[in-house]
């Protein structure tokens, strides 16, 4: 059987985006009040929570503390109805643990650690609804649950996908149904502001030459992304601002 | 449960409040906190509902799968419950730390739905004996601000009421395999009765008195609580006590005639709440976790 094409020769993908248009994120923060920190995301039909808990200090055994800077703790679950089939188990599998080491490299590299010495940040996330780019849609709801925590980072950290479509056309925000018809796929968390990378993982194959171009391609990914954040983030602050009694309430017209 | 530490003056701030009849919110022993239920929130599920209790907040999710049904009862469908506690209610449930009490919550929850008068299991039976649905219900726990066992029923209730069941066409025994037929058109399906599903009443004892839908803190004030699990037909379909304390037999009665009552109108009102929510088809805004 031919394969499916990703993208038309009028230049629309399956579900009817360019191949440079992002799925529609919607996102709210401090939706829960018991962490101190979470945020609540949606990347087209991949919908995620995340809770920040901490600085605090070590749970469990002492002799997990590093003495100079803070330890980060990540964990990643998916509900069991998350997914078409049912998954058995929520968290603890191959997959699951696999998620949350790369949520902890791509975080470590951008909390500033260093200030917390002999304390513990948890970053719990939990995918409600998987429709591909869930480490994405974790990490960047992850960032807004960090800064609902205040917990001071360099950077914002963003994550996207890309994918090659036809042998040359790089491909955004890949959804579940390209990821299934077998093209490549790319994941970057990346600091889009010094346009550092902080996680970087492929799938699959295509030649190097075109390896710059798909970077490149979830590189611009990942500053589209980090603007609609950065725009929540200030309307979230704006928001509460509002109704502490400061900042600009002329601005808040929503 | 999420670590909460009251001193000595709060337990007895709380204690004597209950002793009185006012509850740190403004409450009266029997009253209910506010709640808020959305169903069809989830898309890859069959069913689901969202419900927030205050501080508490559970997402269910319903999947259907064919099964074959057990022997000792081939005219029946079957049904599993399963709670997971996610870690981002409290960091104490990371890992495995919330088996014990989704274990827990679940086998309660079994429990309750074990008798034949209240949820038809028939109906999920396609071919006697040979095939039927399960209906696998997923909990999950995302806050807890006490209260679970009532919020994850009257959840489980909500999601079940809006659970599809794909329509079986045809089924014919073909030598010893069976032949299923579904329906091609995603929205030929049949809903699910749930008159006669139970919501569980947690009644909490605080010093001498019972308090319904009781708050995280008053919770650890608590020695015990009698959970019930009552039909809109007023049946109660299981009885069982949690906690560390004990209750005088005359205590346990006054209790469930209590919880009966109390359990007539939580019923009352959630159906209440999800007809509200039908009737605004497909009008109706989804919110999920954006409001």
């Amino acid at each position: 059987m031919a394969r499916m094409d990703l993208i038309s020769f009028k230049g629309l993908r399956l579900d009817g985006r360019r191949a440079n248009e992002l799925r529609q994120i919607r996102c709210k923060m401090g939706v829960f009040s018991q962490p101190d920190g979470s945020a609540y995301l949606e990347q087209g039909n991949t919908k995620v929570l995340a809770a920040v808990y901490g600085p605090h200090e070590i749970r469990g055994s002492r002799s997990k503390a590093l003495h100079d800077k803070a330890l980060v703790n990540c964990q990643y679950s998916m509900a069991t109805f998350s997914t078409g089939e049912r998954k058995r188990r929520p968290r603890g599998d191959r997959k699951s643990q696999e998620m949350s080491m790369h949520l902890r490299q791509a975080f470590q590299a951008a909390i500033r650690v260093e200030v917390y010495p002999r304390s513990q940040i948890d970053i719990f996330v939990e995918v409600l609804q998987a429709d591909g780019g869930n480490y994405c849609a974790c990490v960047n709801a992850a960032t807004l649950a960090l800064v609902d925590a205040g917990i001071p980072m360099t950077e914002y950290v963003v994550a996207c996908t890309a994918s090659l479509a036809n042998g040359d056309v790089p491909l955004v925000d890949v959804s579940n149904l390209e990821e299934n018809s077998g093209g490549p796929n790319l994941t970057v968390a990346a600091l889009p502001l010094s346009g550092q990378v902080a996680l970087m993982e492929m799938s699959q194959r295509f030649h190097l030459d075109h390896l710059p171009k798909v970077v490149e391609c979830a590189l611009q990914g990942c500053r589209d992304i980090h603007q609609i954040l950065d725009q929540a983030v200030r309307r979230h602050t704006e928001m509460s601002g509002s109704a502490l009694g400061w900042g600009n309430r002329a601005q808040v017209d929503l | 449960m999420a670590e909460i530490l009251l001193s000595e003056a709060e337990k007895t701030f709380i204690l004597h409040g209950v002793e009185e009849g006012f509850r740190c919110d403004g409450r009266m022993r029997l009253d209910y906190r506010p709640m808020e239920v959305e169903t069809d929130v989830v898309s890859h599920a069959s069913g689901s509902a969202r419900l927030r209790l205050a501080n508490t907040d559970i997402l269910v999710g319903v999947k259907t799968e064919i099964d074959t049904p057990y022997p000792e009862r081939p005219r029946e469908g079957k049904i599993e419950f399963f709670v997971d506690c996610s870690a981002n209610a409290t960091p104490a449930f990371e890992g495995r730390g919330g088996e014990e009490l989704g274990t827990e919550i679940s086998n309660s929850l079994a429990t309750a739905y074990q008798s034949s008068q209240t949820f038809d299991l028939t109906a999920l039976c396609i071919l006697p004996g040979q095939q039927c649905w399960k209906l696998y219900i997923d909990i999950l726990i995302l806050e807890c601000g006490g209260n679970l066992f009532d919020a994850v029923s009257l959840a489980v209730k909500a999601a079940l009421h809006n659970t599809r069941v794909p329509k079986v066409k045809g089924a014919c025994l073909d030598g010893g395999t069976v032949d299923l037929q579904l329906s091609d058109d995603p929205y030929d399906c049949c809903r699910l009765d749930v008159s006669d599903a139970p919501c569980l009443v947690t009644l909490c004892k605080i010093g001498d008195h019972c308090v319904v839908d009781p708050t995280a803190e008053e919770e650890t004030c608590s020695s015990g609580s009698v959970v019930i699990a009552i039909t809109e037909k007023s049946l109660v379909t299981s009885v069982f006590k949690t906690g560390v304390g004990s209750f005088h037999p005359q205590t346990l009665i006054d209790i469930l005639k209590v919880g009966q009552t109390i359990g007539l109108s939580v019923n009352k009102a959630l159906r209440a709440a999800l007809l509200e929510e039908e009737q605004q088809g497909r009008k109706k805004e989804c919110f999920g976790f954006l409001k």
